[in-house]
C-alpha cells in the first residue's frame, strides 16, 4: 500500500497542551528524493521532522517510514504501541542532524562517530573505527578525528554530526535547520557535504532557510504555515511562481 | 583610513606603566598576621597545655588504629551512599511512577531524620527485634548488628539520601539535546544514561560529592555511639583515662585535617579528569607548574 514511498504522512496532527502545532499534514517522500521544508518559525516544520523518527508522538493521523507505521504496530484495525526497544531500532535506521549539533562534548570526533555503531548495532570496534575514519574524511575532517567538539568550529562540528548520523547507514536523513546556528562563512562547507549526500542518492528531508540550497538541490519544496502544508511543488516553481498569498509574502521576506 | 602618526616610536612596544598601589592590602596583611601570631602564641604557651602529651599520642598505635577505623567507615559509608544515591536518583527520574514514589519516600525519610538518631536506632534494633530473617531462617539480631554494621547502616542510608539529590542535580544539568541526539541514533535509555548523560553529569556531581566525603570523614565520629573504634572514640577514651582532654582533641583534629587535605588533592585531580572536552586546554596542575618553573629557572629562562 505505501511500500513505494520512503515517508508517507496522512492527516498528521500534533498538539502540545492546548497548542495545536500540526493540523493535518499530508505528504509523501519518494526514495532518493530531497524534500526541503520552509516556513516561518512556529509553523510546525521541526515538530513534523521530529515526528518522523518518533521523538514526538503524533496525536492523530498515520505516519509511515519505508512502509512501516512509526511508533505503532497495526493488527486488524487495532494499534499497539511499540516497546522502547523496537522504537530504538527504527530510529537507528533514520539519521538526524540538529540545529545545535548536539555532539557529545566528552568524546572526540572519532568517538562521537563510533559510539552508536558499537553500542546500538553491536559492530566490532576495529570495523567501526575504520568506517568512521572514512566518513570523517568524506566530510573533510580527516585531520580532526581526535579533536573534542569544543576545539572545532561550528561548521566542523556540524560535519562531524553528519558523519555520526551516516555511521548508522541510515535509509533516510532528517536535517533540522542544519546551518541556522552557523556563522555565514561556515554555511557553505555544511551545504557542500549535504549536496554530496543528495548526489549519492540519500533520501533527505531538510528544514532550512537556505533558499539557494532548496532551489538547487531539492527535488521538492514544501511551504508550511500554521501547522499545515500551504504549498508543495518543484522548488523552482514554488519560488518563482508561488500560488498562495502566504507563500508570496513569506518568500518576499526571505529572498 | 585611520591616520597613523608619523612620529610613532611607541607603536607595538610593550606598555611599561607604574601599577596602581594597593596600600590597604598591606595594612590588612599586617593586621591578620598580628592576630594569627598572637593566637598561636597564646595557645602554644598556654600554661596547662602539655605539648609532650600531644606528641606522645600523635603516632601511638591505638590512635593510628582509630584513624584506620575512621577511614574504613568513611570509604564504606560513601560507597554505599554513592551506589544508593545513583540508584535513587535514576529511580526518581524514572517514568515508572512506583519507582519514583519509592525514591521520593526514601529521600524524604532518611534526609528528614537526624543521622545521630538513625545510628542510635540501628544500634538498638535488637531491642525491638530479637531475631530477624526470612521465615525458617531466623538469626539473632544482636549477632548481625555489629558496631560496623550499625555504623554503616546509619551513615550509608543517610548519605544515600543526600547523594540521590546530588546525582539528580547532575543528571538534570545535562543539556536535553544530548539525550535527544542519542535517542535519534537509536540508543536505549540505559545506554544513554551510562554513556552520554552520567559522564557529563560527573562534572556537576563531583564537587559536592567531595564535600560529602569530607563531611562524612567527620560525621563518622558519631559512630562512637555504636561502639565503633574510630578516631574520635579512641581519643576520648584515652582522655577519659588520663584527663588530657584538649591534648587529645588536638591529636584527633590533626589526623582529621591530614585526611581532609589528602581528599582535597584527590578531588582536584578527579575534577580535572572529568573536565576533559569542556575546556580547550586544561590548566597546569600546581605540581606541573612547579616543575616547569624549576626547569625554566635551571636553564636560565625566565619563569612565566
Amino acid at each position: 500500500m505505501t511500500a513505494a514511498q520512503m515517508v508517507k504522512a496522512e492527516a498528521v496532527h500534533k498538539s502540545f497542551g492546548r497548542l495545536e502545532v500540526l493540523r493535518g499534514i499530508d505528504v509523501e517522500v519518494e526514495p532518493r528524493e530531497v524534500m526541503c521544508i520552509i516556513g516561518p518559525s512556529g509553523s510546525g516544520k521541526s515538530t513534523f521532522l521530529r515526528c518522523i523518527n518518533h521523538l514526538e508522538k503524533i496525536d492523530a493521523g498515520r505516519l509511515w517510514v519505508d512502509g512501516e507505521l512509526v511508533g505503532y504496530r497495526q493488527q486488524g484495525d487495532r494499534l499497539f504501541e511499540l516497546p522502547d526497544r523496537e522504537v530504538c531500532k527504527k530510529r537507528s535506521e533514520i539519521g538526524m542532524v540538529f540545529q545545535r549539533f548536539n555532539l557529545f562534548p566528552h568524546m572526540t570526533a572519532l568517538e562521537n562517530v563510533i559510539e552508536a555503531p558499537i553500542r546500538v548495532k553491536g559492530d566490532a570496534k576495529d570495523a567501526s573505527v575504520s568506517r568512521a575514519r572514512q566518513l570523517l574524511e568524506r566530510v573533510g575532517l580527516a585531520e580532526k578525528i581526535h579533536a573534542y567538539p569544543n576545539q572545532l568550529s561550528g561548521g566542523q562540528q556540524q560535519r562531524v554530526a553528519i558523519a555520526r548520523a551516516l555511521a548508522m547507514q541510515p535509509k533516510l536523513m532528517l536535517f533540522d535547520e542544519p546551518t541556522s546556528a552557523l556563522d555565514p562563512e561556515l554555511v557553505g562547507e555544511v551545504l557542500d557535504v549535504m549536496r554530496g549526500l543528495a548526489k549519492d542518492g540519500m533520501t533527505m528531508i531538510v528544514v532550512t532557510h537556505e533558499m539557494g540550497f532548496a532551489r538547487e538541490v531539492g527535488d521538492s519544496l514544501v511551504f508550511m504555515d500554521g501547522g499545515v502544508i500551504v504549498e508543495k511543488g518543484k522548488p523552482r516553481d514554488v519560488i518563482a511562481n508561488p500560488q498562495h498569498e502566504r507563500t508570496k509574502s513569506f518568500l518576499s521576506k526571505v529572498l | 583610513m585611520a591616520e597613523v602618526s608619523a612620529d610613532a616610536p611607541t607603536r607595538g612596544e610593550a606598555i611599561r606603566a607604574i601599577p596602581v598601589r594597593h596600600p590597604w592590602r598591606w595594612v590588612a596583611a599586617v593586621l591578620v598576621l598580628a592576630f594569627v601570631a598572637s593566637a598561636v602564641y597564646t595557645v602554644a604557651t598556654a600554661p596547662n597545655l602539655r605539648w609532650e602529651i600531644v606528641q606522645h599520642y600523635l603516632f601511638q598505635h591505638r590512635v593510628l588504629l582509630g584513624v584506620g577505623g575512621t577511614i574504613e567507615l568513611t570509604v564504606l559509608a560513601m560507597l554505599i551512599g554513592i551506589a544508593l544515591g545513583a540508584l535513587m536518583a535514576v529511580m526518581r527520574l524514572s517514568s515508572n511512577p512506583v519507582m519514583s514514589a519509592v525514591s521520593w519516600f526514601y529521600i524524604w525519610f532518611f534526609r528528614g531524620t537526624p543521622v545521630l538518631v538513625q545510628l542510635f536506632f540501628w544500634w538498638n534494633l535488637p531491642l525491638i527485634l530479637p531475631t530477624i530473617g526470612l521465615p525458617g531462617h531466623q538469626t539473632e539480631t544482636v549477632k548481625l548488628i555489629t558496631p560496623l554494621a550499625a555504623a554503616l547502616l546509619g551513615l550509608g542510608l543517610n548519605e544515600g539520601a543526600y547523594m540521590a539529590e546530588i546525582v539528580r542535580a547532575g543528571i538534570i544539568s545535562v543539556d536535553p539535546g544530548q539525550t535527544e541526539a542519542a535517542m535519534a541514533l537509536g540508543m536505549q535509555r540505559s545506554v544513554i544514561l551510562q554513556r552520554i548523560v552520567l559522564p557529563q553529569a560527573m562534572r556537576v556531581i563531583i564537587p559536592p560529592t567531595g564535600n560529602e566525603t569530607i563531611s562524612m570523614l567527620k560525621t563518622s565520629s558519631l559512630a562512637f555511639i555504636a561502639q565503633f573504634p574510630e578516631l574520635f572514640r579512641v581519643t576520648t577514651e584515652i582522655a577519659a583515662f588520663n584527663f588530657r582532654i584538649v591534648e587529645l582533641l588536638i591529636v584527633g583534629s590533626f589526623w582529621y585535617l591530614v585526611c581532609t587535605s589528602i581528599l582535597t588533592v584527590g578531588q582536584y585531580y578527579l575534577e580535572r579528569y572529568f573536565a576533559r572536552g569542556s575546556q580547550r586546554d586544561l590548566p597546569l596542575t600546581p605540581w606541573q607548574r612547579l616543575r616547569r618553573n624549576a626547569f625554566a629557572f635551571h636553564s636560565g629562562a625566565v619563569p612565566r
